[in-house]
């Protein structure tokens, strides 16, 4: 079975090639649906499959630069991107981001980092989860109560309304952000993608999970144009991570680019898939990701205070993230599948009727 | 529910807000720099990229660089075309929705 395994050029190391590509496109698929890299996903996988951490941060990085890429090339043809609120933005998160991970080597000497951080981790995203929770739950109230009287619900409605606070805020220079359909005061998209960035050169992501929410509530960005314009600025800080990492050897291109084959065909489903689930569905499964992020990082917590437990408690994180990542690409991949079988049908059917 | 949710709101900002959790904050152990990657082991392409990198390390992050945008760029045009075969439509999208 030695044809199953590939030689691994900087870190000499063999790995089985297959699990790259399988690994590759269920990312693909979450990444292209979500807007976001995934290193939290990819990271424990790629450890898993054989690599030493540092190595696999730095090929989960480039191809996350390569998988965005190919999702950014399909969310900009369905006009899911906003590209001057990308552009504003780029510059916040790289200035955020910097400082954050300046902070992180001047704070280094500092003892009981790591459990810092993911007490932080963990907090933050139980903050985004109870959010999206929150907002669905009180969009469904609005449209129990629009039922009730006999109306419906606004397509544009939702849920948690605080861009609209954000919004009213007038300090010069406005900007109008046509595709995401928004009309604010520039200084909103550079406050949240510096704050963004700055937690995520904190938290040591790439920052999706943070951002693509944060588009949403605060900017009041639609669900769409969210994922698109997140995936954009994916693809440029991975093509900067990508540089970084190389430079330092840390990056396996042989890795990289097996994962991308299977990356570009999830990429495409995940893609595809958001034209046929609405905005709203895509808000709860972007929860559930984050709940199963929380549950992997609170597991490696666990054996802080109970070490005998550290080695169930690894394991059962790696369970965790690749059932999440697994249960995820399942129901994206048959709501994809179903959608595209409908959109067929119904084309096969006019022409039908046409020629009949 | 909402009472849970406007605690969990407070705690998170004034965790967001104190000065000794943001101060302490940070990541794990930086790795150390690749300086020689080991060739004796390697062979073919293998062996090429790796003498790449120990020649120049600049030179092997712009081809890194190069390499995942053209290959990135070749796979999602060639995922186009087989979608477009398939029938689906890649450049509508027809639910309006927050």
């Amino acid at each position: 079975m030695e044809w199953l395994y590939v030689m691994m050029p900087i870190a000499g190391i063999k790995i089985l090639w297959p699990g790259l590509i399988i690994l590759g496109m269920g990312v693909g698929v979450i990444g292209g649906f979500f807007g976001m890299g995934g290193a939290w996903m990819v990271t424990p996988a790629l450890n898993i499959l054989g690599f030493p951490m540092a190595f696999a941060i730095g090929t989960d990085i480039a191809h996350m630069a390569g998988k965005s890429l190919i999702s950014t090339m399909r969310h900009g043809k369905f006009g899911n991107i906003d590209y001057k609120l990308g552009f504003i933005m780029l510059f916040g998160t790289i200035i955020g981001f910097e400082v954050g991970a300046q902070m992180i080597m001047w704070l280094e000497r500092v003892g009981r980092v790591e459990i810092v951080v993911r007490w932080f981790y963990i907090l933050l995203l139980t903050f985004i989860t109870c959010m999206v929770f929150y907002d669905v739950s009180e969009r469904r109230r609005k449209e129990k109560e629009a039922l009730k009287a006999g109306k419906k619900v606004d397509k544009l409605a939702t849920g948690l309304e605080w861009h609209k606070t954000f919004q009213r805020i007038k300090i010069p220079p406005m900007i109008h952000l046509r595709a995401a359909g928004v009309y604010c005061s520039a200084w909103l998209p550079i406050m949240v993608s510096l704050l963004t960035g700055w937690l995520a050169g904190i938290l040591g992501i790439g920052g999706g999970l943070i951002r693509m929410p944060s588009l949403i509530f605060i900017v009041g960005c639609p669900t769409h144009i969210a994922v698109g314009t997140d995936l954009f600025e994916v693809m440029i800080s991975g093509l900067y991570g990508c540089a970084t990492y190389s430079y330092k050897g840390r990056t396996e291109i042989v890795a990289a680019l097996i994962m991308l084959v299977g990356a570009a065909v999830g990429a495409q489903i995940g893609t595809v898939a958001t034209k046929y689930i609405k905005g709203y569905g895509i808000r709860i499964a972007f929860g559930c990701s984050v709940i199963g992020c929380a549950v992997s990082v609170a597991l490696k917590l666990f054996p802080t205070y109970f070490p005998l437990f550290r080695g169930f408690c690894d394991e059962a994180a790696t369970v965790v993230v690749l059932a999440v990542v697994g249960a995820l690409a399942i129901y994206i991949t048959v709501r994809m599948v179903l959608g595209a079988r409908k959109e067929i049908a119904s084309k096969e059917a006019k022409i039908a009727t046409r020629e009949g | 529910m909402r009472k849970i949710f406007k605690r969990l709101c407070f705690f998170s900002l004034i965790l967001l807000l104190l000065p000794h959790l943001v101060c302490a904050a940070g990541g794990g152990e930086v790795a150390p720099m690749v300086l020689v990657a080991d060739t004796r082991k390697l062979n073919g392409f293998v062996a090429f990229w790796a003498n790449i990198y120990n020649e120049s390390h600049m030179e092997f992050t712009l081809l890194t660089v190069i390499t995942i945008v053209l290959v990135g760029a070749i796979l999602g045009l060639t995922a186009d075309a087989v979608m477009n075969w398939v029938g689906i439509d890649l450049k509508h999208r027809d639910l309006v929705e927050h």
